[in-house]
């Protein structure tokens, strides 16, 4: 439940939300010359097919974010790659709504970007190991996303913060799954495709 | 309805903005009412309902936490929690706004075609270059899904399961892994095929039509609705 409807949020928290997308989007954009711009693309289409998989956890089945390995490929794209693919999902399938699109995309893009930074120089270099590091930034973006989202209910109402809560509990199959998944996506394309693992903007 | 797709687009976030806005169950409940005439009319398929469903899980959530939490007047005793009016009347609000922003999407943008939202992107001043983002994203999304499917097919193939273990999330990943693989192929051989024919970071999007006078009365109706279920809201 990283995508929070329409109808639900305070405006300023809703409105602090749009600044700081617009802001990450439009750095993601000035790193994106014209010419990646297929290659952006393409990789955020993957991705979100990628995202539509329902793994099983345990009892329940999750879908992975992907959000580490976007910030991994993509650098500080993720944002306007995060930011379209909301968009897409709220006209395609009416998920996630329209005013909480700059929450949302902050949300997701922002644990991405910042662990894929602080983890990527080492994800690349190292070859034994790749894989732990790569599941560690694929659980650190999830628990990211999930506290965003809390710290968004919370700020909202405090009438919302046992609901917090309460969803944070529901992120931990989601970092299970998610943390397993990156790990073997990583260590695959470090095999087949190491290159894959530069951010595209660069 | 407004058949213009700018119009309807900027209706919605209008519209969608206002019901966040409400503060009162009496209005959220008429937009509610509205917004499930409006979807009953246009008779979704099944499998709309089916995501509905899972946009609901945040209302579920609320639903179970809010009336236990919220301090008030207790309205019933379940054991030993209270059941407070205040929370419940809190949760239904919430309960309607939510609904009916998710239908009110739906009738309002569910059958604009993404392919095409380019030039209305670009038509609300949104950056050229999110536009071309946002183009070739909607454009290659249906493409990867069926080969996705065909990936998938093949692992059924070979007799694979999903199942909560460490096999199935190794499978996974290397199909996700697979899945970008091809796609990064693909966008090489497109990326050739657009320098190819010339391309320099900028498109010709096709013009769309100037939005007709009904389209315009469709849109004042719609954002004048929404507007006054504010002011009646804060009154």
């Amino acid at each position: 439940m990283a995508h929070i409807p329409d109808g639900l949020l305070s405006a300023p928290v809703l409105v602090s939300g749009a600044v700081a997308a617009v802001v990450g989007v439009g750095l993601g954009l000035r790193r994106l010359d014209e010419r990646l711009i297929p290659r952006a693309g393409i990789l955020a289409a993957a991705l979100f097919v990628g995202s539509l998989v329902a793994i099983p956890v345990g009892p329940t089945s999750v879908h992975v974010l992907l959000s580490g390995l976007m910030g991994l490929m993509l650098g500080v794209a993720a944002f306007p790659a995060v930011f379209v693919m909301l968009l897409l999902q709220a006209l395609l399938f009416g998920f996630g709504g329209l005013t909480t699109l700059g929450v949302n995309t902050v949300n997701i893009a922002l644990p991405g970007v910042a662990f894929a930074a602080l983890l990527g120089p080492m994800i690349r270099r190292a070859d034994n190991g790749r894989a732990a590091l790569a599941g560690l930034l694929g659980a650190l973006s999830v628990a990211g996303t999930g506290g965003l989202v809390a710290l968004s209910l919370a700020l909202s109402s405090s009438d919302y913060t046992p609901v917090a809560s309460v969803l944070l509990a529901t992120y931990a199959p989601l970092m299970i799954g998610e943390a397993f998944v990156t790990a073997t996506i990583v260590a695959f394309l470090g095999r087949v495709r190491p290159a894959a693992l530069q951010p595209a903007a660069s | 309805m407004p058949d213009d797709p700018r119009l309807r687009l900027v209706a919605a976030l209008v519209a969608v903005s206002a019901i966040s806005l409400l503060r009162t169950v009496p209005v959220a409940a008429a937009a509610f009412a509205l917004a499930a005439l409006a979807t009953a009319l246009r008779r979704p398929e099944p499998r709309f309902w089916r995501r509905l469903l899972h946009v609901e899980m945040f209302v579920l959530l609320l639903f179970v936490t809010l009336p236990f939490t919220v301090a008030g007047p207790a309205v019933a005793t379940l054991g030993p929690f209270t059941v407070s009016g205040a929370g419940l009347w809190r949760a239904t609000l919430v309960a309607l706004k939510v609904s009916a922003s998710v239908l009110l999407l739906r009738v309002l943008l569910g059958d604009l075609e993404p392919e095409r939202l380019g030039a209305v992107l670009r038509a609300l001043l949104v950056p050229e270059r999110l536009a071309h983002l946002f183009v070739m994203t909607a454009r290659y999304v249906a493409l990867i899904r069926d080969e996705a499917r065909r990936l998938m097919d093949a692992m059924r193939a070979r007799s694979f399961r999903p199942r909560s273990s460490r096999h199935t999330w190794r499978s996974y990943g290397n199909l996700l892994g697979m899945i970008l693989v091809r796609a990064l192929e693909r966008a090489e051989r497109v990326q050739e095929a657009m320098l190819c024919r010339g391309y320099a970071g900028r498109y010709r999007s096709l013009p769309l039509d100037a939005p007709q006078a009904r389209d315009w009365a469709c849109f004042a109706l719609l954002s004048g609705a929404a507007i006054l279920a504010v002011v009646i809201d804060r009154l």
